[in-house]
This record gives C-alpha cells, structure tokens and sequence, in this order.
C-alpha cells in the first residue's frame, strides 16, 4: 500500500543534504545583504538581488518542498500559481504606471 | 474500515494524496494573493507625500537576523519531518517545538519592528507606503501565526498518539505550508528592505 501511495514519488533527501540547503541559503542571505552595502555593486543592485532571491526560492522548493523528488503534478501547480502571479504582477504594474492618472499627474 | 481502504478515499486519480494536492492549490492560490499584494507596495513606493520614508525607517541588520530565524525554522521543520518518518517520533518533536519557537521569533521580531514604526510616526493610515507595507508585511505574519498555531497543534497531537496514523503526510502537510510562508519571505526581504534605495 505503501508503495501505491507514493508510487510518483522518490526518497527524500538525507539530513545531511538538508543541511547543506540551510547552509548554502545562509551564505546567500549573507551574500545578499553584503551587496547591499557594498557602493561599487549599487548599479547592478535589482538584477543581483533578484538572481540570489530566485536561488533561494528555487532551494527551498526543489529540496524542502520536495519538488525535486515528488509527483511533477506539484511542480506544475506551483509553477502555474507563479506564473499567474507574475502575470498579475506584471498587469497591475504596467495598469497603474502607465494609466493611473493619480499616479500621471504627480509624475 | 481497512488501513488500505482509509489511504485508497484519500487518493486521487494522479496517485497523489489529496490532502498534498489540496496543500499545493491553497499555495498557488497564496502565490496571487502575495504578487498583488507586493505589486500594490511597488506601485505605492516613492508615492507618499508625507513621511516617513522607507529608508527612514527600514532596519536592514534586524530583518536580516529575523530572516535568518525564519530560514532555519525550514530547516528545522524538515528535521522534524525526517524525524517522523523514520519513526523518532522524540526527534520530531524536539524538532517540530524548535520550529515553532523559530515562527515565534520571527513574530516577535515582527512586532518590535512594527512598534518602532509606529513610535517613528508610520502607522496603517499614516501615508500609501504606511497602509501598503503593514498590508504585505501583516499578511505575512498572519501567516507564520497561523503556522505557529498548526505546528503546536501537531506537537500536541504526537503527545497525545493521534499522529501514528498518517503522521508524516499531516507533517509533510505542513511543511509545505511553512516552506510556503518562508518562500513568500524570501521575494519580500529583497522587494521591501533591500530595493529600498533602489
């Protein structure tokens, strides 16, 4: 029964890789912060940051969310609901920047 | 009712659990209600025209502690699900209690950091980064709370024996939610406090 009832899905990762992700998402965390401060990196501060969030985003859901493991019907789910939101996220950016004529006339 | 035929009423036709399946809807579904939310903080940012400001306010060094709390907290609760599944059920609770304390912290960091905005003259009405940043950053923590309020009930829930059947996919469940509410954290911390001078 066992078996069926996780018939889509691989072994889960060992402790000890587990604990590699936390560590690899401390380092980034503290990289991130350090771009920050750091004046010589602030003219490519948005794509940097962007690029370690998406990391770290991508490490805690492959590994601790399973993905990389577990029936791809959940990985498509979640790429769904973040595809959708950026679409959202997108739409309302350019509706309100563009249009809005509030936010036109302070400009 | 059979062990076989209790897991068969909770299977979908993907051979799936619908509990899991139910989680990972509910998390596409949160993943539109914090990309409007954080667009609506995007779009107001820069258009206040009293303070405080962002940079006025914002403390980088105590949010990137309360964000480390947070991202071990995600490491604890998979601690917490290894634990289980190899029957420790001592290591899964040590593990699931270090979890919530890890939620707990975050909170209080959370409402230290909302007090000080508050003595600093920002509250929900004071100005559109006031109302957009306690909007996103409240949601959020209601969230953690109500993970918090979930993992102290698993922990009790292993006291009291009720997590021997199914125990893991309840806990697997709900670190789904967490790794979720961490996630969400993670496009925050960098959104809100580090592009604020951006």
């Amino acid at each position: 029964m066992a078996d069926h009832a996780h018939g889509q899905e691989h072994a889960h990762p060992t402790p000890g890789t587990y604990a590699k992700v936390a560590a690899i998402l401390c380092i980034v965390t503290a990289v991130e912060v350090w771009v920050f401060y750091v004046d010589t990196l602030k003219f490519a501060l948005v794509p940097i940051l962007v690029v370690l969030s998406a990391v770290k985003f991508s490490l805690v859901a492959m590994f601790y969310m399973h993905l990389k493991f577990d029936h791809p019907v959940f990985t498509r789910l979640l790429l769904i609901g973040t595809l959708l939101a950026f679409g959202v996220f997108l739409w309302l950016l350019a509706l309100f920047t563009y249009s809005h004529p509030i936010l036109q006339q302070a400009a | 009712m059979s062990d076989a035929t209790h897991a068969e009423h909770h299977h979908t036709s993907l051979d799936v659990d619908n509990r899991k399946l139910g989680m990972w809807l509910l998390i596409a579904s949160e993943c539109m209600l914090f990309g409007s939310l954080i667009v609506t903080y995007m779009i107001y940012r820069g258009q206040s025209v009293t303070g405080p400001q962002p940079a006025e306010v914002l403390d980088i060094p105590v949010t990137t502690v309360s964000t480390f709390v947070l991202l071990m907290s995600s490491f604890s609760i998979v601690l917490a699900l290894a634990g289980i599944q190899r029957g420790d059920i001592a290591a899964f609770r040590r593990w699931i209690l270090i979890t919530a304390l890890g939620g707990l912290t975050f909170l209080g960091f959370q409402a230290f950091e909302f007090t000080e905005f508050v003595h600093k003259g920002l509250g929900l009405t004071t100005n559109v980064f006031g109302g957009s940043f306690f909007m996103l950053t409240g949601t959020h923590g209601t969230h953690v709370a109500v993970g918090v309020i979930w993992l102290l009930s698993l922990y009790f829930s292993s006291l009291r024996g009720r997590l021997v059947e199914d125990g893991p996919l309840k806990v697997d469940t709900m670190a789904l939610y967490w790794h979720f509410v961490d996630v969400i954290w993670i496009v925050i911390f960098t959104v809100v406090y580090l592009f604020v001078y951006v």
